[in-house]
């Protein structure tokens, strides 16, 4: 078998064994905390009899290994399960969270990922300019503002201030893909200046670090155009450490941005895992955990399998 | 070394280092208590309120003194311990390899793979809320994300010739850690190292939005944005200064790692 | 633009209240209210979009589940209660015509509106009530109303068109409590999670926590209720974000806009406040039963610390009246008029913690869960008891999980009631000595007598004397500090009009009262 195949088929094994340790961690997490989805239902409501007919209707009276097994069970055979709180199934109230929050990562990346290596090799190409200082404090300054503010900011300024967008991003299905792309501008301009920064300031650090191997000197000694030696020499053995910064910011834009889909209103799949936590929804819980782990596992996979396959001495150790 | 500092250098330092003074005198610096009432709300810069006054009328001037010490020792000391956390284990993770680096690899992975704010919520509402609890989640939360980019830089050196012949040569684990992954990996992780250190401090103010962070009336910066994001609807400048004063300390901490960061590459390629 | 404020009609109605002038109160109001909404004729049509808090990614359609402004509203949209409560906190028919109790108010009955259909077609009759409210009693019941039901026995049909509530003691408020949102009635037999009403509108679309589409329902049977063609209902917990869809023109109503920037909204253009004083108010609520909290000198001396007018104007911006550390608003007609107003007082609330003899720290445990600037209040009170030399300690909790794990489980808190159209119902659900939200743990035999005796009596100057010193014994000795009492604060675009000003639940019946104008 192909080394490469070899590693993909185990890493995907090991993976499901970490997406096991992880609903394992998340459902013990949900037990330890106080409180129960009877009490968090009624809140300040409740009264004794309430939340024991929510729990025996639940069944929250049986041990909690048993209600584990029950939900394992169920999601081998495919089941996510039904939610606690508004008794919908579980897959019905995810799958369109999912999709609305993967368009969100993915219109932002799409926007964020090439601008930040374009800016990072700029950055190494005019290195000490006025450009690179420019990009620097700009980045800096960028990442240094909490998201919520940021998110505040642009509303004021482009949607209240100067009207050019909207302010919220409530998409629904049914919706076409221009109108949507019209509500997502404010959240997507959010995320591109949280994660651009941090993209691109890795990217321009690993450049520059093989910038000052040897062998770049000698192509500088050759006499080759700076611009040729940053792309066609430094640039490839560079990828690695760049597109491991890429995958980490993909998968906050999957993962991370309950705070921006607060602020914007945006029917994510964070906002949902938050809410289901507060109301101790734990089948709605554990299928957000899921997603979130599995995508994560994934977008490591393939990190770990491009930098192989950029670097081919990691290719064939010792 | 100094005198071969770029100006921007000595900028950033000259900055750090104010940062830190304040950090540790800003207290008695302060004219009014961190808590006390003084004025109206978001009152207007002026000579008794230099920074103007906060959303219950609180010198913003002296909150920011106090806070100095809180923001930047906690996000320092959580900084700080995810470094030494995640860079060791990365190393060993890289040098070693085998089952030692699938082990951490998949713990890192099952950690990384819950939401961090999701994370924090849970352990910090069983847990007790002190700042060592709050110092230790923030360092092990972040010590997933070093723990990464250690063994992704560290996988590239260690196939590298040197490190081979050093091996063969019978040397010992530490001293391969330390002697020849660590000066070769130390760039892009001092880059790394700045950046964290701001997210640090953003992670805090998170924290404080969800209601975890640091117990009022104590001021934290990132604290200080959140109570006061309010008064940008009305144009005020207020929530600007904690945030400025986050940037300008980004800014200034960054600048230093970039010119430690030139200086290591320089040392190497020279 | 403007600033609707009411609360001129609500004082002059203190005075007329207990009296048989009360029902024609509304005549007689020269009232603001009245000339404006007239102002701009109602016009058909449109689509409205309002913009709510209190949503949930697991919210249900089902009413026993709701607690939260979101699906209150949604509420009111699909379905009608028996009753409905007017301006004037009166109880007015809604599905029931009429009704009345048995002399000695142990047995109510109610005939119901004839001719009214459900959204699927079927007229409404006597069995659906029976079925509607049985849903939210008994002991399999998950209801949030199960609470303040316990006095019903039984619930029958006695005509098609006639039910009788049989009570195991008298009960002269019964009609305010059959107003309560969860008690919309649906089709005997039929699904509470997809339920079936005769409202103003048909839910077409129920994303929880994102938004709800609805369609007008052409056969709605109340007069001139039901304007827009369609309205959408958009799940907005952030308040920031609310205003901004508010001011961009995204949404034509949001509730709860943040009290600090409403004066901003109320000058900027195309947009106006709606100032509604109400009979929510936010307490700190001290367990009488755990010291040191159980020793009266402490809570005087807590109560004598606190500086109501400055949280009223920090934390509410004004938007609201000092409260009086007891619940009754002043607009309630058994509101005790003579009781003194507690001021801010460092001295005495010495004095009392002299008498109290404690030492230490006394710790606070809020959250902005219990009620937006708890926290900030907190910190305000804290400064107003060091002035008197008190420590008082504020402790932050998460938000998450505040009503469970810290609300009546630690010994000081932060707390908030919305308000209840009735004072037996404010005073029965949070000062009995066996009330399930009784969160300052105070029992006092003597105090629950006295409500017994008012909740039978049908005579409302003997009632107004017995809630009168109930009032004053909580004034005195009670576990509660409340230093204000809310308005409930709206915004709209300019060209919407037909707000309904009811002080209790208010606003949640929006959806049928509003109306574009021509503006």
């Amino acid at each position: 078998m192909h080394p490469i195949l070899a590693l993909v088929l185990r890493r995907l094994a090991l993976g499901a064994l970490s997406l096991w340790a992880v609903s394992l961690l998340i459902f013990a997490g949900t037990e330890i905390l106080p409180g129960d989805v009877a009490e968090a239902m009624l809140g300040q409501s409740a009264t004794p009899e309430a939340v024991a007919a929510i729990r025996r209707e639940l069944g929250l009276d049986r041990p909690a290994w048993e209600r584990y097994l029950d939900w394992l069970v169920g999601l081998l055979q495919g089941d996510l399960g039904t939610s606690y709180a508004n008794r919908m199934p579980v897959a019905e109230l995810v799958g369109e969270r999912l999709a609305n929050t993967l368009f969100l990562a993915g219109v932002a990346a799409a926007v964020a990922v090439p601008l930040a290596v374009g800016l990072g090799i700029a950055a190494v190409r005019w290195r000490e300019s006025v450009l690179d200082r420019l990009l620097s404090a700009m980045t800096l300054s960028a990442i240094s503002m909490p998201e919520f503010f940021i998110g505040y900011a642009l509303i004021y300024l482009f949607a209240v201030t100067w009207p050019l967008a909207p302010p919220i991003a409530t998409v629904y299905p049914g919706m076409d893909l221009a109108a949507r792309l019209k509500v997502v501008v404010l959240p997507v301009a959010a995320l591109a200046l949280v994660t651009v920064a941090h993209m691109m300031r890795m990217t321009r650090a690993a450049i520059l670090n093989v910038m000052e191997s040897p062998y770049i000197e000698t192509a500088e000694l050759k006499g080759l155009a700076r611009s040729r030696i940053v792309l066609r020499h430094a640039l490839p053995n560079a990828l690695s450490p760049i597109i491991n910064v890429i995958v980490i910011n993909l998968a906050y834009l999957v993962v991370g941005v309950v705070v921006v889909e607060v602020v914007f209103v945006y029917p994510g799949l964070g906002q949902l895992m938050v809410d289901a936590v507060a109301k101790r929804d734990v089948p709605l819980v554990q299928a957000c955990g899921m997603i979130f782990a599995a995508t994560y596992i994934l977008l490591n996979l393939t990190a770990d399998v491009l930098a192989i396959l950029t670097n081919p001495r990691l290719l064939h150790p010792r | 070394m100094t005198h071969r500092m770029p100006w921007s250098a000595r900028l950033g330092l000259a900055l750090t280092l104010l940062f830190v003074l304040l950090a540790l005198v800003g207290p008695w610096l302060a004219p009014y208590d961190e808590a006390a009432v003084v004025g109206d709300v978001w009152e207007p810069f002026s000579a008794a309120y230099p920074l103007g006054t906060d959303q219950l009328g609180r010198d913003m001037l002296s909150r920011m003194l106090y806070g100095a010490r809180r923001t930047i020792g906690i996000a320092l000391a959580a900084t700080c311990l995810s470094f030494a956390l995640g860079t060791t284990l990365g190393y060993l993770a890289a040098t070693l390899g085998g089952w030692v680096d699938a082990v951490l690899s998949r713990l890192v992975d099952t950690l990384m793979s819950i939401p961090t704010l999701i994370f924090a919520l849970v352990v910090l509402a069983v847990l007790p809320p002190s700042v060592t609890v709050l110092i230790l989640v923030m360092a092990v939360l972040d010590s997933t994300r070093v723990f990464r980019l250690a063994r992704a830089v560290a996988m590239d050196v260690v196939v590298l010739e040197f490190v081979e012949a050093a091996r063969l040569r019978g040397e010992s684990l530490g001293w391969i850690v330390l002697r020849e992954i660590g000066p070769n990996t130390l760039p892009p992780l001092l880059a790394e190292f700045g950046l964290r250190f701001c997210f640090a401090i953003l992670f805090l103010s998170s924290l404080s939005f969800l209601g975890l962070g640091i117990q009022p009336p104590a001021a934290d910066w990132g604290g200080m944005v959140r109570d006061n994001a309010n008064a940008i609807a009305f144009g005020l400048p207020h929530p600007l200064v904690p945030a400025a004063a986050i940037a300008l300390l980004t800014v200034a901490v960054n600048l230093v790692v970039d010119w430690q960061l030139r200086r290591a590459t320089a040392g190497r390629g020279g | 633009m403007r600033t609707t404020r009411q609360p001129l009609s609500l004082r002059r109605r203190t005075f007329l209240q207990g009296s048989a002038l009360a029902g024609t109160a509304a005549l007689l109001l020269p009232g603001l209210m009245a000339s404006r909404v007239r102002a701009a004729a109602p016009k058909r049509g449109g689509h409205l979009v309002l913009a709510l808090d209190g949503a949930s990614a697991t919210d249900s359609l089902d009413p026993a589940t709701y607690t939260a402004t979101y699906m209150q509203t949604v509420g009111y949209q699909w379905g009608n209660c028996l009753v409905e409560i007017d301006e004037q906190v009166q109880p007015i028919p809604e599905l029931a015509e009429s009704w009345e109790p048995t002399p000695d108010a142990t047995k109510w009955v109610f005939k119901l509106r004839r001719g009214v259909t459900f959204h699927n077609g079927k007229e409404m009759d006597a069995e659906d009530v029976v079925y509607s409210i049985d849903h939210h009693r008994g002991p399999e019941s998950k209801s949030g109303a199960k609470g303040y039901l316990t006095m019903i026995k039984a619930v029958k049909a006695t005509d098609k068109y006639e039910v009788t509530f049989e009570l195991d003691s008298p009960y002269a408020d019964l009609p305010y409590v059959l107003s309560d949102y969860h008690l919309l009635i649906v089709p005997k037999g039929s699904d509470f999670t997809r339920p079936i009403g005769t409202g103003p509108f048909v839910i077409k679309e129920f994303e929880p926590g994102v938004r709800t589409f609805a369609e007008r329902n052409p056969n709605y049977w109340k007069e001139g209720r039901g304007w827009v063609d369609s309205i959408e209902t958009l799940a907005i917990n952030d308040p920031t974000a609310r205003i901004a869809a508010l001011q961009a023109g995204q949404a034509h109503f949001v509730n709860n806009p943040d009290p600090k920037t409403a004066k901003l909204l109320a000058r900027a253009p195309g947009v106006k406040l709606i100032d509604v004083p109400g009979a929510g108010h936010r307490t700190f609520a001290m367990r009488t039963d755990t010291p040191p909290f159980d020793n009266n000198h402490l809570r005087l001396a807590l109560k004598w610390g606190i500086d109501r007018e400055e949280i009223l104007t920090k934390v509410l911006n004004g938007f609201g009246r000092v409260g009086n550390d007891q619940p009754i608003p002043d607009f309630d007609p058994f509101f005790n008029r003579e009781l003194p107003q507690r001021t801010f007082d460092p001295e005495k609330a010495a004095f009392h913690w002299k008498k109290a003899d404690i030492t230490g720290k006394i710790p606070l445990h809020v959250a902005d869960a219990a009620w937006t600037g708890a926290v900030d209040a907190a910190q305000l009170y804290r400064e107003h008891l060091a002035k008197a030399g008190i420590e008082l300690e504020v402790v932050r909790e998460p938000n998450d999980g505040y009503w469970s794990n810290v609300w009546m489980k630690k010994p000081f808190v932060g707390s908030y009631w919305g308000g209840r159209p009735t004072a037996d119902l404010m005073l029965s659900v949070a000062y009995r000595s066996d009330a399930p939200w009784n969160e300052t743990f105070w029992k006092r035999p003597e105090f629950d007598r006295l409500l017994d005796q008012a909740r039978g009596e049908l005579d409302p100057n003997k009632r107004r004397e017995l809630y009168w010193e109930a009032q004053r014994m909580i004034w005195q000795e009670g576990g509660e500090v409340i230093p204000v009492f809310n308005n409930h604060l709206f915004g709209a675009r300019d060209n919407v009009d037909g707000f309904v000003p009811v002080p209790v639940l208010t606003g949640l019946r929006a959806a049928e009262q509003l109306y574009f104008t021509d503006r």
